[in-house]
C-alpha cells in the first residue's frame, strides 16, 4: 500500500466489481433463460391456491421489542470500539475500565427487566402484551 | 497509474476469490451431507464422486425462467439478490491471508466488515417485502429479528477480539494475536461461531426460510439466476464469517512454516470453520422461532459481555 488512500480506493473497485458481477450475471440471465410469460405463472405462490387478499399484511408486534433492545444494545457497542483503542493508556485505562463495567451493567439490568417482565419468552403467558 | 493498476489488480483479484471461495464451500457441503446423510444424489453427476454437482446446478439455474410476480414492488424485488453478493465481496476484500497478502487494508477494517455485512441483510429484508407474498413477507419478518437479536453477540465478541490486541484493523489483530488467545478469547469464540451461524441463516437458526412452514421464506418468489445470486450470497457469507474468526481467534497466517506460506494457514483454518459450519447444519434440529430469539439475549449476549469483561480485565492487568 502505497498511501493511506489506496485502501479506500481498493474497495471502492471492489464495489464496481460487484456491481459488474452483478449486471454481467443479469445479461447472461436475459441471454440464456427462457421467457414465456403466463397468468398462472406470474400470480403469487401460495401452495397452490388462488392468493387470498394482498401479500402486504400486519405482523406479529412481539418483533418490535427485539428491535428495542437491539437498539439501546447496538449503541453500547458503538462505544465499545473507540474503547478498544484506549484501554492500553496508562492514563485512561483502570479509570475508564470501571466506567465502562458501570455502563454495561445498567444496559444488562434493563435487559434483565425485559426478561423478567416476560418479553422474551412466547405465549405461555395469558397476558401476554 | 502504478496506484491504479494495483487498484484494478486487487479489485480483480478479490472478485477471482470471490468466485472460487464460495464454490468450493458448497461443493464441499455436497459432499460432506452427501456423506454425512448416507446420500447418494450428490454422488451421480460426472462419474467420479459427482464432481460435476455443481456444475450441473449453475447450469439449470440459467436455464430457468426468469418470473417477477405480478404483485411484485418489481424494481426492489429486481435489485434485493445484488445487495447480499455485493456486501460479501466488500467484506472479504478486507480479510488478510498474510501480513502483506490481503485485498484491502484499512484502519477499521473489522468495523468495515461488520458494517458491510450488516448492509448483505438488507437485501433479504428487501426480497421479503418486495414480492407480494406471505411467505415471504413472514420470512422477512423472522429475518429482521433474527438478524437484529445475532448481530448484538457477534458485534461484542468481535470489540472483545479488538480490545484484546488494541486494534480494530484485522491486520493489526492478527499481529497482536498470541497463543494465549484461543483459551483468553474461547467463549468469545464459540459465541462467534453460533452467531455467525444465525447470521447466515443457516440450520439449526434457518427459521426464516423454514422449508416446512414457509416454502422458502424470503425467497419463495425467485427462480432461476437471482435464486441462485442468494445461494451465492449465502455461501460467500460462510466463507467470510469463517476466515474472519479464522483470522480473529487462531491468528490469521500464524503457523510453523515461514510467513511466505501464511495464506496456506489462513486457508486451513478458514476451511475448518466452514466445515463446522456445514457438521452444524446436518447434526442439528431446526429451533423454534421464540426458543432461537431467547438462546440470543439470554444465552450469547450474556457470555459474550462476559468475554468482554474477562478481555477487558485481561487487558488492563497485563499492559500495567
Amino acid at each position: 500500500m502505497s498511501s493511506g488512500v489506496t485502501g479506500y480506493l481498493v474497495l471502492l473497485g471492489v464495489g464496481v466489481a460487484g456491481a459488474v458481477l452483478f449486471g454481467a450475471a443479469m445479461i447472461s440471465r436475459r441471454l440464456l433463460a427462457p421467457r414465456a410469460p403466463g397468468l398462472a405463472k406470474l400470480t403469487t405462490y401460495e401452495s397452490g391456491v388462488d392468493p387470498v387478499q394482498g401479500g402486504w399484511a400486519q405482523t406479529h408486534f412481539r418483533y418490535i421489542t427485539y428491535a428495542f433492545l437491539y437498539v439501546i444494545f447496538a449503541v453500547d457497542a458503538v462505544y465499545l470500539f473507540p474503547w478498544a483503542l484506549v484501554l492500553r493508556d496508562h492514563s485512561l485505562g483502570v479509570a475508564s475500565l470501571v466506567e465502562m463495567a458501570i455502563f454495561v451493567v445498567v444496559v444488562l439490568v434493563g435487559l434483565l427487566h425485559a426478561a423478567r417482565r416476560g418479553l422474551l419468552t412466547w405465549g405461555t403467558r395469558s397476558d401476554d402484551h | 497509474m502504478n496506484d491504479f493498476v494495483e487498484i484494478v489488480i486487487r479489485s480483480v483479484c478479490v472478485l477471482a476469490a470471490f468466485l472460487v471461495l464460495p464454490l468450493l464451500v458448497g461443493q464441499t457441503e455436497h459432499k460432506v451431507m452427501g456423506h454425512m446423510q448416507g446420500r447418494l444424489g450428490p454422488m451421480e453427476a460426472g462419474g467420479f464422486h459427482g464432481w460435476a454437482q455443481l456444475i450441473a446446478d449453475g447450469v439449470k439455474f440459467a436455464q430457468k425462467e426468469d418470473i417477477v410476480p405480478l404483485a411484485a414492488d418489481k424494481r426492489v424485488f429486481r435489485i434485493a439478490p445484488a445487495l447480499g453478493i455485493v456486501a460479501y465481496l466488500l467484506a472479504l476484500a478486507v480479510i488478510p491471508f498474510g501480513p502483506h497478502f490481503y485485498g484491502a487494508n484499512v484502519p477499521g477494517s473489522l468495523v468495515w466488515l461488520l458494517a458491510i455485512g450488516g448492509i448483505g441483510t438488507l437485501g433479504t429484508l428487501m426480497a421479503g417485502w418486495s414480492s407480494g407474498n406471505k411467505y415471504s413477507l413472514l420470512g422477512g419478518m423472522r429475518t429482521a429479528a433474527q438478524l437484529v437479536s445475532y448481530e448484538l453477540p457477534l458485534i461484542l465478541v468481535c470489540a472483545s477480539f479488538a480490545i484484546a490486541a488494541g486494534s480494530l484493523s484485522l491486520v493489526g489483530i492478527a499481529h497482536a494475536w498470541n497463543p494465549w488467545w484461543l483459551i483468553w478469547q474461547l467463549p468469545g469464540a464459540l459465541v462467534f461461531l453460533v452467531a455467525a451461524t444465525a447470521e447466515l441463516q443457516r440450520p439449526p437458526f434457518d427459521m426464516p426460510v423454514a422449508d416446512s412452514e414457509l416454502v422458502m421464506g424470503p425467497f419463495t418468489e425467485y427462480t432461476g439466476l437471482r435464486f441462485a445470486l442468494f445461494l451465492l450470497a449465502e455461501y460467500a457469507g460462510i466463507v467470510v464469517m469463517s476466515f474472519l474468526l479464522a483470522a480473529l481467534w487462531l491468528g490469521a497466517w500464524a503457523g510453523p512454516l515461514p510467513d511466505s506460506l501464511g495464506w496456506l494457514w489462513m486457508l486451513i483454518k478458514g476451511g475448518i470453520f466452514a466445515f463446522v459450519i456445514i457438521w452444524i447444519r446436518v447434526a442439528w434440529p431446526r429451533l423454534r422461532e421464540d426458543q432461537l430469539q431467547r438462546v440470543a439475549w439470554l444465552g450469547l449476549v450474556p457470555i459474550a459481555l462476559l468475554q468482554l469483561a474477562i478481555t477487558a480485565v485481561g487487558v488492563v492487568v497485563t499492559s500495567r
